[in-house]
């Protein structure tokens, strides 16, 4: 470890900034939102009453709300094991050393560096019920012609599959890093015993990435409920009738639509609680084997 | 083999939104479905650009680049008081900065749309900024990186009498060009995809940023199906970071694998 250098207050300085902006746009505002949920705001926020709790009662018995966290769930759930499986299969594919392969690696990653909201509306185009691709296969292949956009569970099926697809490519970059670190002998040890490819994957393989899997699940998990506001806001908004509406999605639009603050803000603490618990979960898990990157 | 079809059926989307934004309205909305490059050349791109496109992507490129500068800065700081220095309260200041790191933005929206509007910083490209310089990943990856660094340098420097801002300039910055490249590259993504921040802060049009562009097209498309004009715009937006990603996607692969395990 270095020496260090002795100017101690100096490190408050080059710190400083960080803490600054932290306090500010970070820990007040989240602070503020706490205090926020015991109000509701009257005549478009020119009057706040004190309510206690009423926020919390009425969402945790707003069918709307239920509804949304319902909606959430199935969104991320279907996501994350959709994406996770496929992309696991791609990173094996991927892991050859075959000249020419950083070219694949390349096409098949890159999805993921485009937003939530591209991608959104990319698959509208595809997915689009009167002149769409998708449904013109669908028609082609099995006389159907579903519409995406005014049945709830085909909508939900519609951001499913448009948030797989964007995020293989995250998930590809994290297995396949993990392959790579897999020792080739304990692979060819099980070759000289024997085994064949299915037992190498489920015996050694598999237990070998558990670390890496559950580290996908939280961060996976992060990225459907917090980040994929914009998607909704292209393809669904919320609708129809609240079949797309997760949580994120309803949280804006009761805090900046309705001008529920209050409300909005309950919402905000109970995701809060969400991504405490998946952080928590996260850093125990890994806590146990943390590695510094390197060979 | 199965490698070729599975890179082929994940570009499909994006070669088809290609294709498509050459198609005039009346070959966007054939069925079956044309295929092949329509007939509007690249008067969609100039419709896209005019429509707003082109202001929200030089709005978008500057505040991503003092966003990628400011907190590469701000983490180096941090990172060089965390490795390099011992004061009371580190271990308490590190946590409060790792903490961070689970106040997302939808869980502090509304009370920081409160304080920007009371700070009078409402629609403003400082608004835009501001609440991204802090950065725990930064910091964890400079900090890490640091570590790594055989400490006789420090000494060294010492010896010579050099203090730490020169010695964070001349040495630590060099040895770090990888992970500052990793970081900007990551940073630079990440604030060109940013979408509800910039719909709940900004309301005047020329200071939007790209995002917001795409469904300013998809809401103005609800009845006019003009899809080889959403299109265009699809492939306005994603230029950019492909551009970045591609030159930097070995950096991309090694930073980001280690900011993110922490």
């Amino acid at each position: 470890m270095a020496a260090k250098f002795p100017q101690k207050a100096m490190a408050y300085f080059l710190l400083a900034p960080t803490i600054l902006i932290c306090l500010l746009f970070l820990y007040y505002p989240t602070g503020r939102t706490v205090s926020l949920t015991f109000y509701k705001v009257a005549f478009f926020g020119l009057k706040k009453i004190y309510v206690g709790s009423d926020n919390f009662k009425e969402l945790f018995t707003s069918a709307d709300y239920l509804q949304s966290v319902l909606v959430s769930f199935i969104f991320t759930g279907a996501s994350i094991v959709l994406s996770m499986t496929i992309s696991l299969v791609l990173a094996i594919l991927l892991n050859q050393k075959v000249r020419g392969i950083g070219i694949y690696v390349i096409a098949i990653i890159w999805p993921y560096t485009l937003s939530f909201a591209v991608a959104g509306t990319i698959w509208s185009y595809l997915f689009n019920p009167a002149v769409g691709m998708i449904n013109y296969l669908l028609e082609s292949l099995f006389r159907i012609k579903p519409d995406w956009i005014s049945i709830g569970p085909l909508a939900l099926i519609m951001i499913i599959v448009t948030t797989t697809w964007k995020s293989l490519g995250y998930n590809v970059i994290f297995f396949l890093a993990a392959l790579q670190h897999i020792p080739r002998e304990l692979l060819e040890a099980a070759n000289v015993d024997g085994a064949n490819d299915l037992q190498r994957f489920w015996k050694i393989i598999l237990p070998l990435l558990t670390p890496t899997i559950f580290f996908l699940l939280v961060m996976n998990s992060i990225h459907c409920f917090f980040t994929s506001y914009g998607m909704i806001s292209i393809m669904t908004e919320g609708g129809p009738a609240g079949a797309t509406n997760i949580m994120v999605y309803k949280l804006v639009h009761d805090g900046f639509n309705m001008f529920k603050t209050g409300y909005a803000s309950a919402q905000s603490l109970i995701l809060f609680v969400i991504v405490v618990a998946f952080t928590l979960i996260q850093f125990r898990v890994a806590g146990r084997r943390v590695h510094y990157g390197g060979a | 083999m199965a490698l070729i079809i599975s890179a082929l059926l994940i570009m499909t989307p994006v070669i088809l939104a290609l294709i498509g934004s050459t198609h005039t309205t009346f070959e966007a909305n054939l069925y079956p479905p044309k295929i092949t490059p329509g007939s509007a050349g690249i008067t969609n791109y100039i419709r896209a650009w005019d429509f707003g496109l082109g202001r929200m992507m030089l709005n978008t490129i500057f505040v991503a680049a003092v966003v990628s500068v400011g907190k590469i800065v701000l983490s180096l700081l941090a990172a060089l008081a965390f490795v390099y220095f011992d004061f009371r309260f580190k271990s308490l200041i590190f946590v409060f900065i790792l903490i961070t790191m689970m106040f997302p933005t939808p869980v502090r929206i509304v009370a920081l749309y409160d304080l920007v509007e009371s700070l009078k910083m409402g629609d403003s490209y400082l608004a835009l900024t501001a609440p991204y310089l802090a950065s725990a990943t930064g910091i964890f990856l400079f900090r890490q990186h640091f570590r790594s660094i055989p400490s006789s340098l420090a000494d060294a420097a010492r010896v010579d009498g050099a203090g730490p801002l020169r010695f964070l300039a001349y040495i630590l910055i060099p040895m770090s060009m990888s992970a500052i490249g990793a970081l900007a590259m990551i940073q630079f993504i990440y604030m060109w995809n940013q979408y509800l921040w910039p719909l709940i802060i900004i309301s005047s049009e020329e200071k939007q940023l790209i995002q917001l562009g795409l469904r300013m097209l998809m809401q103005d498309l609800a009845g006019e199906q003009e899809w080889g004009l959403a299109m265009a715009g699809v492939v306005i937006s994603l230029l950019p970071p492909l551009f970045i990603f591609i030159l930097l996607q070995g950096q991309f692969r090694k930073g980001y694998a280690l900011a993110e395990e922490k």
